[in-house]
Parts: structure tokens; sequence; C-alpha cells
């Protein structure tokens, strides 16, 4: 099976990807292509070693093999899952080029599982800038790179001290391991990418039936259980944009401790009508499988076709609106 | 003692804990850090305070009795009290305390010092205790375990090198009224629970009674101010005594040194924490 390779899949600006890599088409995949569309996901609630790439790579590819075993079409890593997430001054010393073997270990990994890869790492452009950034890969090729364009830096956060910001909200196709016939829409918000509406509206604006957030959310204010520390915040968020955008939202926290600071895990899948359809009770280290039917999608667009409704003309006019009010000062 | 403040529907459940979640969560704090720079054991100073008897629990809960080991060390003048309450904890957990008196070293040094106060001779003890917790750390391959709560450390209401210090803190951010509610939950024995707080350095110390305030109100006044961030005038107009949290406010202030590293004359480009920044976790 060969599948159709749009040209949005190029990552524009990445000037040192592979010649021509990412318009190639890809090899036949072994899967038997699912008639509803369905295919399983996994969700890698991984705990990294702080700075130690080497190990985390070795670990990656473990779990990518074990998720490909299964017949997933696609594993996801949390947010900066090559590398840990308080990385301070450790940034420019385990930052990864995207032609560095690291890279293309998964790259390679995405072809010989036939299994698509989501993984996080801290990524050094040409100029020598660090973005936090997440890597789409698959069929041996890298077919999307998101860099986080919210960096919190507030509270315990320091990012922008660190990395620079993105400063785009792509969707692109997913083949999702090419084990489905029919197209997926992607697309990546990393952690706090998700406490501003706008990305999630703009991937929807693109027609994406798939969010993916790979995240490194510590708990805080957690004295009173997960139902009212930062969980709740993520189960809110997670729900109402899978709810109003009718996509699937794949949510994949880390586990472990970093200087004293939990992590809470909680990765879960949330179906096109908001409904928590597969998740880890709990932070310990493991992956959580679900099968992402196109169907459930097709339903809730009949349900509710929100999308279908949506006055983008009305967004852009008043948006247009307050920029010349605010250009007039 | 201060007044009473009107209660405070908002700020008595702000103080609530999910106790079954925390300890949860401290267990796998435990373990982690403990195993994360290559030990298994930790060592506890237990003096038979709640404070100490939490985190002893803690610490068995999380990585097993066999790998706790618990340190009293009575000083002559301790409350036989305290000694009563240690073992009783050690009991309920199913391990033996260590027992050092540190009555002959101290007691040896102040005879060179006879005119010392009792401010320094319980800062003594105190760093005593802490000397001899690190030198059976190495013996023992045990990481010490540090017990001072949020409250102790916010007012700086303890000794600098000496009860302060650790490698990892399990409950230095629950304040005192939240380690009561998780030491009930642990099944902690009633005298531990019900006894009137104490460092125990001078007999008849009381925590409550050197603070001038009850620790409900002191826990109150520091979780609005610390925690939600309210000014003084705020906390004041929700019915605190005004001169409770003026004395409060102002030990927070006149004890910060005491939770920061030694301060550095900066000299280089690259000074150790200004710009020299690196996870503790670093490499681990």
């Amino acid at each position: 099976m060969v599948l159709e390779r749009s040209r949005t899949g190029v990552i524009p600006g990445v000037a040192s990807a592979p010649d021509g890599a990412l318009d190639e088409p890809r090899p036949a995949a072994d899967t038997i292509p699912d008639p509803a569309g369905a295919v399983s996901v996994a969700l890698a609630q991984f705990y990294p070693r702080l700075g130690d790439v080497a190990a985390n790579l070795a670990a990656h590819l473990t779990t990518i093999a074990g998720a490909a075993a299964t017949g997933a079409g696609l594993v996801v890593f949390p947010e900066l899952s090559l590398t840990g997430y308080f990385l301070k001054d450790q940034v420019p010393e385990v930052a990864l080029r995207i032609d560095s073997p690291e890279v293309g270990a998964l790259r390679d990994a995405s072809r010989d599982g036939g299994i698509d890869i989501v993984a996080g790492l801290i990524l050094e452009s040409d100029r020598h800038r660090f973005y936090n950034a997440a890597l789409y890969f698959s069929g041996g090729e890298l077919v999307h790179v998101h860099r986080k364009v919210y960096l919190p830096t507030y509270g315990l956060f320091d990012e922008q001290r660190y990395v620079a910001p993105g400063e785009r909200f792509r969707a692109f196709d997913a083949p999702l391991g090419g084990g489905t016939e029919r197209r997926w829409r992607a697309g990546i918000l990393i952690c706090e990418d998700l406490w501003h509406p706008s990305a999630a509206a703009l991937l929807a604006r693109q027609g994406v039936d798939l969010i993916i957030c790979p995240s490194a959310s510590p708990g805080r204010g957690v004295l009173q259980g997960d139902a009212v520390g930062t969980a709740s915040s993520y189960d809110v968020m997670t729900r109402t944009y899978a709810q109003l955008f009718t996509t699937y939202l794949l949510y994949c926290n880390r586990s472990g401790f970093e200087d004293g600071v939990g992590f809470w895990g909680g990765s879960r899948v949330v179906d096109p009508v908001g409904s928590v359809v597969a998740e880890i009770h709990g932070a310990q280290e493991s992956v959580l499988f679900h099968s992402l039917e196109r169907t459930a999608v097709r339903r809730a667009r009949v349900a509710y076709p929100l999308l279908r409704d949506e006055r983008n003309d009305v967004n852009d006019a008043e948006t247009d609106r307050i920029r010349r009010r605010r250009a007039r000062g | 003692m201060s007044t009473t403040p009107r209660p405070i529907a908002s700020d008595a459940d702000a103080l609530a804990v999910d106790a079954g979640f925390v300890i949860e969560l401290l267990r796998g704090f435990i373990a982690d850090g403990v195993r994360k720079v290559g030990f298994e054991r930790v060592i506890v100073g237990l003096s038979g305070g709640v404070d100490s008897s939490l985190v002893t629990a803690l610490a068995v809960s999380s990585l097993g009795a066999g790998n706790v080991v618990a340190l009293f060390m009575p000083y002559r003048s301790s409350d036989p009290q305290s000694r009563i309450d240690a073992l009783a904890v050690c009991d309920s957990l199913g391990i033996s305390a260590q027992i050092v008196d540190i009555t002959p070293e101290v007691d040896a040094y102040f005879e060179r010092f006879p005119d010392a106060d009792r401010t320094r001779r319980g800062n003594k003890m105190a760093r005593e205790r802490m000397s001899i917790l690190y030198d059976h750390s190495m013996a023992e391959r045990a990481l010490v375990l540090g017990t001072s709560n949020k409250t102790e450390l916010l007012l700086g209401y303890g000794t600098l090198f000496g009860d302060m210090a650790s490698a990892l803190n399990p409950i230095g951010d629950l304040y005192k009224t939240q380690v009561y509610a998780l030491a009930r939950a642990l099944g902690l024995p009633h005298s531990v629970l019900t006894k009137p707080p104490s460092a125990d350095l001078w007999v008849g110390q009381s925590d409550e009674d050197e603070l001038g305030m009850r620790y409900a109100v002191v826990d109150q006044v520091l979780h609005l101010l610390v925690d939600e961030r309210r000014s003084r005038a705020e906390v004041i107009a929700l019915g605190f005594d005004a001169a409770d949290v003026d004395a409060i406010v102002a030990r927070v202030r006149g004890s910060q040194y005491k939770r920061r590293p030694p301060v550095i004359a900066k000299l280089s480009n690259r000074t150790i924490d200004r710009e020299f920044r690196y996870p503790r976790d670093w490499g681990r």
C-alpha cells in the first residue's frame, strides 16, 4: 500500500532535513487497512533520565518496538522525552540537530517498526537557537516539527530563559503507521500551548481530527488531591477542546520526579465528543493503548456540526477590525 | 496569645489535605530521591514529635522497615515522654531505634563556655544531632531525611545547619496542621498526635509559647500571605489580629537567610547559582 503523500507534510524551514526525504512515497506497510479507519495508538507515560539523551533514546527504541509489536500505528512520548524537563543550563548540552544520529535513530525506528512516533527534544537550529520541540516520524521520514510556542515563565517555570519560542501551529497529514486508508489530519500542541485556546482553534481551522499533546506537567496545588490540582485543569482543557473541536485529543504526560517536583501522569485519550475513553490513573510509568476510530469522528460531526458552522469569516473580520483599531493606537 | 479570628471557611478548607493522595506522592518522592543518588536507605532523627514521626512513617511506607534507620538522640533534660513516644512510633512501624545520648559531648563543650544562654545550648544540641546524623549516614549508607515543616521553615523556627539540614525533606511544603492530618491518616500513636508541639531543647519549652501564637492561626496566616499572596491588609481584614500578622511577616522576612544558600561574592561571569544553573538532579 502506498499512501498519497501531501506536500503539506513537508516542514517549512527545516533546511537541514535529508534531501527529498519528506517527499518520498511511503514504503508499503504490512498492516491490513482497517475499513473503518480504526488505528491503535500508544501513549508512553515515560520517566526520562534528566539530561541523559543516550539512555532515553535507548528506552524510546525499546518502547517503540514494543508498541509496534502490538500493531499500534502511533506511539507518543511526553514533552522533552529525550532530555527530561528541568534542564536549566543543560539545554545547549543536550540539544540535538535535526540531522543528528539520535533523530536519525527515531526516523529509522519509524520505518523499521512501521509505527509513527512523536518524541520530544531540545532542537538546535542552524542559527543556534534552541527550541522545545516535538517531532513526528513516519515510515522513515520526519513528517512534522512543532516548536513549542507558549513557553511558561512563571511560577516554577523558566522556559523563556533557556529556549526560543516557536512561531507556528500547523496541521499535517498523519499516516498513523499506514494502517488506515483514511487520512488523519493532526496537529501538535506541547503542554503550555494547550492553555491558549487560540492554538487549538488554529489547528481546528486547519481540519485536524487529532490533537497530540505531549506534556511535562508538574503536580502542584495537589494537597487536596488530584481533583483540584493541576490535573483538573488538564481534565477540563482536554475534554473541552476535544468536544468543541470534535477531534480526538491524545494527552501524554510524563512520570517521575526532578528536583523534588513530581510529574502527575494521567495520560489520556479523549474522543471527539469529549469523553475520556482511555486513561492512566496515576503517575506510574505505563503505556496506554487505544484504538482511534474514524467513525467516531464522523458520528461526532454528524451530531455536532460545530466546525461546519464555524464563522471564520466573522472571526477574520472581527480580528481585522481589532488589529486596525490597535494599529491606529 | 492571639485573639481567635473569625472563622474563615475558605481558608480552613484551604489547609485541608487529601491525605491518601499526598502520602502516595511523598512515598514516590522519597523512593525516587533516595535511589536516584545511589542509596537504598534513609536515616531520620526521631524525636518523638509529630514531624519526625511522620517522616519516619513515610519512609517506612516508601522503602520498607529494613531500609529506615531511626536515631533517637536525647539530652539529659529531654522530656521522658519523648523517649516513650519515639519508641512507640518505632514499635508501630516495626523498626528499632538506635539511641545516641548527646549529653556527654554537649556538657563537655559547655564546660568550656559555662555562660552560654539556653538558645546557644539549644542550637548546639540541634547541630550536635545533625552532626551525628550525617556521621551515621555515612556509616549506614543512609540518606538523611529532613523533618522541618513549612511553618517552621517560613518562620525560621529552626537551627541553621542543625535540624534544618537534610538531603531530602518530604514535609517542607506541609504546614504544621497538615503534618498532623497526615500523621493521623498514617495512624501514628495517640500521644504523638495530642501532646503540645515542642523542640524539647529545654524543660517546658513549647513552640506555641515561643511563637506567641497557635499553629492553627499561624498556618492560616502563612497560607494567606504565602500561598494566596494576600496583602497584610487583606489578611487583617479577614479577621486576624494585626499584631500577629505583623509578627509573622517580620519573622518570615527576618529568616529568609536561613532558607537560602550562603551568599557568594560576585566576581566571575558565571557564579554558582547565579549564572551557573543546573538542577540538583544533574546527571541523576
